[in-house]
């Protein structure tokens, strides 16, 4: 048996240019001419992904890890035919449909009926698959009620299921999708994954770039493990996950508790991440102490309302809290800003002593323009923080809270 | 499932394909044409008081300032055709061509979002964009009926049914090439999009829209208005309610420059498609 998908050799190079954003002016160019300048010298070479080969046979469902630049993202959009390869080349038997993100081509204007349709078509959908799964769709994702109620009405938990519920029902041979799982409620969230073992039982193929651990061993057999563009291990989706386990020790962040980002792709607007304990920059945290997690971003189009949001889960990968700025205070400004810093702050740290995986989300009021996973790990070193001395039984407490009050009525 | 090498769904993906127009992905795709137009159609008329009416207002009072400055004022020949008749006429197909090339030319980058995250033929997009104008072209065409009533314009209807609908199609490849070069061009230099509106205006001025070529004297200068490819069109469309035959050598010099254009359009744009996604 033929497989459904064969990559060989597949090689991506990137031209960085390390001055004035990421497309050209004429100005620049024309400037060129003038020198007899053949290429710019901030330019520089970078090899997103580098001799990347394995096959996939038909119903086999495939994970991609890997740490975030690790060449994930850039594999899926070439097996998406956005953007070709620079060396190599892919072998398809089967319609490719990709769900790089949920959502693509919502438009607020349009009301949920019209954007079901034109998301479905985006996607691949013919019109005729759309009217028969329609019903299907609505019900799926539980908008009966606002279906002519224009998309900006929307919150945006239910413009996600409404976008997923559209994805759900395409039905190509290979199914692409990156990390869209992560968004939405818990709830939605296994029924989505449901949804997609029904497509993999059926004999269809997934590749699934996750960094939820758990969702790629439950839905892929065999997974491969990316590393600075390179393919660093395949094999069957446990022992995968291990290496990259074992990847993540050796790359214990950095104690200093800052990170640069490469910032020359236009749709990456995060350049500086920043953990600060106790003001000072420092990944090593304490019981009860004022923890800061800051972003630098510059985007190319102006945000109205820029939103953070911050996932802490503990060493396992279960989440701790999950919060953005709306929940707490709403727009953080009333401008369109491009440029800034945006910091959440927990004033008395409420964890017990650990390791914990930061995760941050980085958009406007719609949509994340940029996720980074498990970005930040922090250490907490235990503390006193009751005036006793004495501690809640950590076996169960998730959280401690400071300042509980106790009070005694005596009659 | 069936997985062998000459099943339907068999392709490669490959660093640089060949030059081809591919038109029976084009074909494959066709739905989303319309769904694309429709989106367009539907958004630029939300939340619009007069709605549709804007299609026809616009080239509506157009026409009344030319025919009052143009016109009446300065007293511009109008090819033996009622001025206001013979401004409206070159002003709606003008409004197809301006907005056809404006919109398309900025189309790529306004749609940059949806092809960074899917893969469809890009050409839907610059396209969609056009048949947009020619929607708008279908509602202010009922009000050039209505104004040959109004002015008793005569027509030769035999060659209004052959002409009109062959202005029409000669305008979309003027727009066409045009079009999808600046939409092409745009996304890797973005100095175009200051470009775009500038050449419209100009050209406006540079075409017989507005005052028939008959003014002009000098030959050279003759050849070279006519090198704008809405020449073509608008005397087409006139056609039917001219007296006397145009210069046919002319028509077919722009028309011949509206083809080059359109080639050229279309050869840039499938050659840099490919790299729009990591460009825009």
């Amino acid at each position: 048996m033929n497989p459904i998908l064969e990559l060989h050799s597949v090689s991506k190079k990137f031209n960085i240019h390390h001055e004035g954003g990421s497309y050209l002016s004429l100005r620049d160019r024309i400037g060129d001419l003038v020198k007899f300048k053949k290429s710019r010298k901030s330019e520089e070479e970078f090899w997103a992904l580098k001799d990347i080969s394995f096959s996939i046979n038909p119903g086999e469902s495939i994970g991609i890890i890997g740490k975030n630049g690790a060449g994930k993202s850039t594999l899926l959009k070439i097996l998406s035919k956005i953007t070709p390869p620079t060396e190599g080349k892919i072998i398809s038997r089967g319609r490719i449909a990709s769900l790089l993100e949920v959502g693509t081509g919502f438009h607020p204007e349009l009301t949920g009926r019209e954007n079901v349709y034109l998301n479905g078509s985006i996607l691949g959908m013919r019109k005729r698959e759309i009217d028969k799964h329609f019903d299907a769709i609505i019900e799926f994702a539980g908008t009966e009620k606002f279906l002519d109620t224009p998309l900006k009405h929307y919150s945006s938990g239910m413009q996600l299921r409404l976008a997923f519920a559209v994805a759900a029902f395409l039905e190509p041979e290979i199914l692409v999708i990156d990390e869209v799982l992560a968004v939405g409620d818990v709830e939605f969230q296994k029924k989505c994954l449901r949804k997609m073992e029904d497509v993999s039982s059926s004999g269809r193929t997934i590749l699934f770039v996750s960094h939820n651990m758990s969702a790629v061993e439950s839905l892929c057999s065999k997974s491969v493990l990316l590393k600075n563009g390179q393919l660093e291990f395949i094999g069957n989706s446990s022992d995968t996950i291990q290496q990259y386990m074992n990847l993540m020790e050796e790359n214990l962040l950095s104690h200093t508790g800052v990170i640069l980002f490469n910032s020359d792709f236009s749709d990456k607007p995060i350049y500086k991440a920043e953990i600060l304990c106790d003001q000072k920059n420092s990944s090593n945290a304490y019981m009860g102490c004022r923890l800061e997690i800051k972003i630098y971003f510059k985007t190319e189009i102006s945000l109205d309302s820029p939103l953070l949001g911050i996932i802490i889960k503990d060493s396992q990968g279960i989440p701790m809290i999950g919060v953005n700025n709306r929940h707490y205070v709403g727009n953080l400004t009333s401008n369109a800003v491009s440029e800034g810093s945006i910091s959440m702050i927990i004033p008395y740290l409420p964890f017990f002593e650990g390791i914990y995986h930061v995760d941050i989300h980085f958009g406007n009021a719609f949509v994340d323009i940029e996720v980074l996973r498990d970005c930040f790990q922090f250490t907490v070193e235990p503390a006193k923080f009751t005036s006793t001395g004495e501690m809640p039984d950590k076996k169960i407490n998730r959280l401690f809270i400071n300042d509980i009050a106790w009070q005694l009525d005596a009659k | 499932m069936n997985v062998t090498d000459d099943n339907d769904y068999y392709f490669e993906i490959k660093p640089k394909l060949a030059f081809s127009l591919n038109l029976k992905e084009l074909i494959e795709y066709k739905e989303l044409f319309y769904f694309f137009t429709w989106r367009d159609v539907k958004v630029k008329y939300k939340q619009t008081a007069l709605g549709f009416i804007w299609a026809i207002l616009q080239p509506l009072i157009m026409m009344a300032i030319f025919t009052f400055f143009i016109g009446n004022a300065m007293d511009v020949p109008s090819d033996d055709i009622k001025y206001p008749v013979f401004a409206f006429s070159g002003l709606i197909l003008w409004t197809v061509f301006s907005s056809g090339i404006t919109n398309a030319g900025n189309s790529m980058v306004s749609n940059a979002q949806i092809i960074k995250k899917i893969y469809f033929p890009r050409l839907v997009i610059p396209i969609s964009s056009i048949l947009v104008s020619i929607f708008d072209f279908l509602i202010a065409f009922m009000v050039f009926i209505v104004l040959i009533v109004l002015y008793h314009q005569p027509v030769n209807v035999l060659k209004a049914f052959i002409f009109w609908p062959t202005a029409l199609l000669v305008t979309v490849i003027a727009t066409f090439g045009p079009g999808c070069l600046l939409a092409a061009l745009n996304v890797k230099y973005r100095d175009f999009r200051y470009v775009i509106p500038f050449l419209v205006q100009a050209l406006l001025f540079l075409t017989p829209v507005i005052y028939p070529i008959s003014i002009i004297s000098n030959v050279w200068l003759k050849y070279l208005l006519v090198l704008n490819p809405m020449y073509a069109a608008i005397i087409l469309f006139r056609m039917p309610m001219m007296k006397s035959a145009p210069d046919y050598s002319l028509v077919l010099i722009s028309f011949i420059s509206g083809l080059i254009l359109f080639f050229i359009g279309l050869a840039y744009f499938r050659k840099t498609e490919m790299y729009f996604a990591d460009l825009a």
